[in-house]
């Protein structure tokens, strides 16, 4: 086991699958010689020369469409979005392309893909670098959607997005590069599908991915703190398309009660899509309405005060569970 | 013949009079340009007839481009891609008439699996990109193909990579980010590709010199430090000639062209649209520049063939596409149970 920083781990994820196949590379702004704006690709260039490690110019729709066309053609791409939200502007080359490719085609092309960077809302970074562009992405047919939370779910999530014949958008969390986890010496991947029971418990399922689960860990010690006794299950969805709606079920069938905590906006956010499909397939199941909890719906403000106040907070997170089990909602 | 007005740009004029041209590869590009005509030609009548839907943009006039262009490529090895004018490049790639005509029945035996449809024509086995119907987007993708091409040779240490990438769109493309991005990345890593934009003069209602502060494409390559150059793209042995000195620079690793070629579509945009912007003179004028005939002509005067001999391929070609219709009609169309089918590649 060695101690692993979650940028790090990312890297030797990329590392790694960069040695085990000649065919994967990574591109996108400042990756090569900068090392990538989170350090998630320091000095791979050294290792693997510039054109396995190819600083794009300032152009996200072209080389986005180019890493398409080289994965149509053989390669296996790993685009850095240096911010995720950069990735507006790719958005027609990411859900014409990339998601709609394959099936427009008739099945004559595949496009295994990785559309990977920093998402989610950081520390007073502005409106423009604190998208959340899962939701964005969400409807978009062909893409798999995951979000990583911890250094080892990082390394495995990556590693098996890299060797997926599909295009993955994968989503880093801003505030995330600096956790740190022993992880396995030994060579291991995460399935892109299947979420992670973070916390066993039997009250009310919380529902969360990225950043959140920590938020949502945070509150579990709260509640313990304040002696309250409710037991919340919780859930890290891992993939956001499709959902692991069998992990989901399972738990939901035991707790009968959900917190849906997302960074995303409320309106057509992750958890819009969650509890419709909660509400249609486990109606009979549930004892209170399904609870969003989720960023306010506004561009994300400069001002620290009011930036805390857009997205939720673990005091948030406990108070929906104690009003949900004591019967207030 | 019709005067020019003043304000018409020169048609470009290279001396191909050295040309070496054998009577195989003569009739080779006639036959793949009497193909595009005739296929297009039964597109409309079938159009009409309610075999097909949606948009069907018609490339009557431009045979000259994909086929001088095309027809220079090593067949199934070297990239291709379109636009939504998408049929010919389809065709003069070696996708069989009989699969781009299904795909615009919607049909299963379609090349697109009856999923795609007149704009969204994709061949693997025949290296054809796709149709990408958003002007410019597809213009990265054939770059990456492009990307790849070199990315073997240089980081995977294949010597024998020498493929090329070619990458058709129209005028209306040019004054996009895309294109200019592209370009710049092209001639930045010299990357072995061949933009060819297909200057027919009008988007759909838009003429080219209202949209443009620099009609001559061509020249926006020397930004770039790339190689540009203008053709009569109404003269199939011009565009030969251009077109192989483009893949002969591309496989030697020497960096991409831009091959602007000036051409004329003898149809309105789609079968849509009514074309009543342009000029009827302009029109006349451009149809009497037929490069079909003019290569027909060509070739006789070259005492390459005979007028029998070249009525003898027009008739197989008709036969051709009679067949193609045929086969479409009698396809089956796609299950219903597979309209989730080839969502993701494991399916």
């Amino acid at each position: 086991m060695a101690e692993t920083l979650f940028f790090n781990a990312l890297r030797e994820a990329t590392d790694e699958e960069m040695a085990r196949d000649g065919t994967v590379f990574v591109l996108g702004e400042d990756v090569g010689h900068y090392g990538g704006s989170y350090k998630v690709t320091k000095d791979l260039y050294k290792k693997y020369g510039d054109l396995r490690v190819l600083d794009t110019p300032i152009a996200e729709n072209s080389f986005s469409g180019m890493a398409i066309g080289a994965a149509m053609t053989g390669l296996r791409p790993i685009i850095e979005g240096m911010n995720m939200g950069f990735l507006l502007l790719a958005f027609n080359q990411i859900s014409n392309n990339a998601g709609m490719l394959r099936y427009t085609s008739g099945g004559n092309f595949k496009i295994p893909v990785v559309i990977r960077g920093p998402g989610g809302v950081g520390r007073q970074l502005g409106a423009e670098h604190s998208q959340r562009l899962e939701a964005y992405f969400h409807a978009v047919p062909g893409l798999k959607i995951v979000a990583c939370s911890t250094p080892y779910n990082a390394k495995g999530l990556l590693k098996a997005a890299i060797r997926d014949d599909n295009p993955v958008l994968f989503f880093e969390h801003v505030l995330l590069y600096n956790l740190k986890e022993n992880l396995p010496e030994h060579d291991y991947i995460c399935p892109l599908d299947k979420a992670e029971v973070v916390r066993p418990g039997s009250d009310v399922t919380l529902l969360t991915y990225s950043r959140m689960r920590h938020h949502c860990l945070q509150a579990a010690q709260l509640l313990e703190k304040k002696g309250l006794s409710h037991d919340p299950e919780i859930i890290d969805l891992i993939s956001l398309k499709p959902f692991d709606m069998e992990t989901i079920a399972a738990s939901i069938r035991k707790t009968h009660r959900v917190v849906i905590v997302e960074e995303c906006m409320k309106t057509g956010g992750i958890a819009a899509e969650l509890s419709a499909l909660i509400t249609e397939q486990l109606f009979d199941e549930l004892d209170a309405p399904v609870i969003r909890l989720s960023s306010q719906d506004i561009p994300t403000p400069y001002n620290g005060k009011l930036e805390y106040l857009t997205i939720i907070q673990p005091p948030q997170i406990v108070e929906a569970i104690d009003k949900l089990m004591t019967d207030q909602v | 013949m019709t005067t020019v007005p003043l304000s018409e740009r020169p048609v470009p004029q290279i001396d191909t009079s050295d040309f070496q041209m054998t009577k195989d590869e003569g009739l080779m590009v006639y036959e793949d340009m009497v193909l595009g005509r005739l296929f297009e030609d039964k597109c409309a009548e079938m159009y009409y007839r309610g075999k097909m839907f949606g948009f069907v943009h018609l490339y009557n006039g431009q045979e000259a481009v994909s086929s001088g262009v095309i027809k220079a490529l090593r067949p199934d090895q070297d990239y291709v891609s379109s636009t939504y004018r998408d049929h010919v490049h389809a065709l003069s790639a070696g996708v069989p008439a009989r699969e781009v005509m299904a795909e615009l029945f919607g049909k299963e035996t379609g090349c697109s699996k009856g999923r795609g449809g007149s704009m969204h024509m994709f061949s693997a086995e025949h290296r054809l990109l796709g149709g990408y119907a958003f002007v410019a987007e597809g213009i990265p993708v054939a770059t990456g193909a492009a990307f790849q091409c070199k990315y073997r040779r240089d980081a995977l240490g294949d010597e024998n990579a020498d493929l090329v990438s070619v990458c058709f769109f129209g005028d209306g493309a040019s004054n996009n980010g895309q294109f200019f991005e592209c370009l710049n990345m092209a001639a930045l890593w010299k990357l072995p590709m061949i933009y060819v934009v297909e200057n027919n003069k009008w988007a759909i209602g838009m003429a080219h010199d209202r949209a443009t502060s620099q009609p001559e494409i061509y020249k926006k390559a020397s930004v770039f430090g790339m190689h540009g150059v203008e053709v009569d793209g109404m003269d199939v042995v011009a565009v030969r000639k251009v077109a192989q000195e483009a893949i002969a620079r591309a496989r030697a690793g020497e960096g991409p062209t831009l091959i602007e070629a000036l051409t004329y579509r003898f149809r309105g945009h789609s079968l849509a649209d009514p074309d009543e912007l342009r000029d009827p003179a302009e029109k006349e004028r451009w149809g009497a520049r037929d490069p079909i005939q003019r290569f027909a002509q060509y070739l006789q005067d070259r005492g390459l063939t005979t007028a029998d001999e070249l009525a003898a391929i027009d008739q197989q070609v008709q036969a051709v596409i009679d067949d193609a219709v045929e086969f479409a009609e009698n396809s089956p169309e796609p299950k219903p149970e597979e309209l989730r089918r080839y969502i993701f590649a494991e399916d």
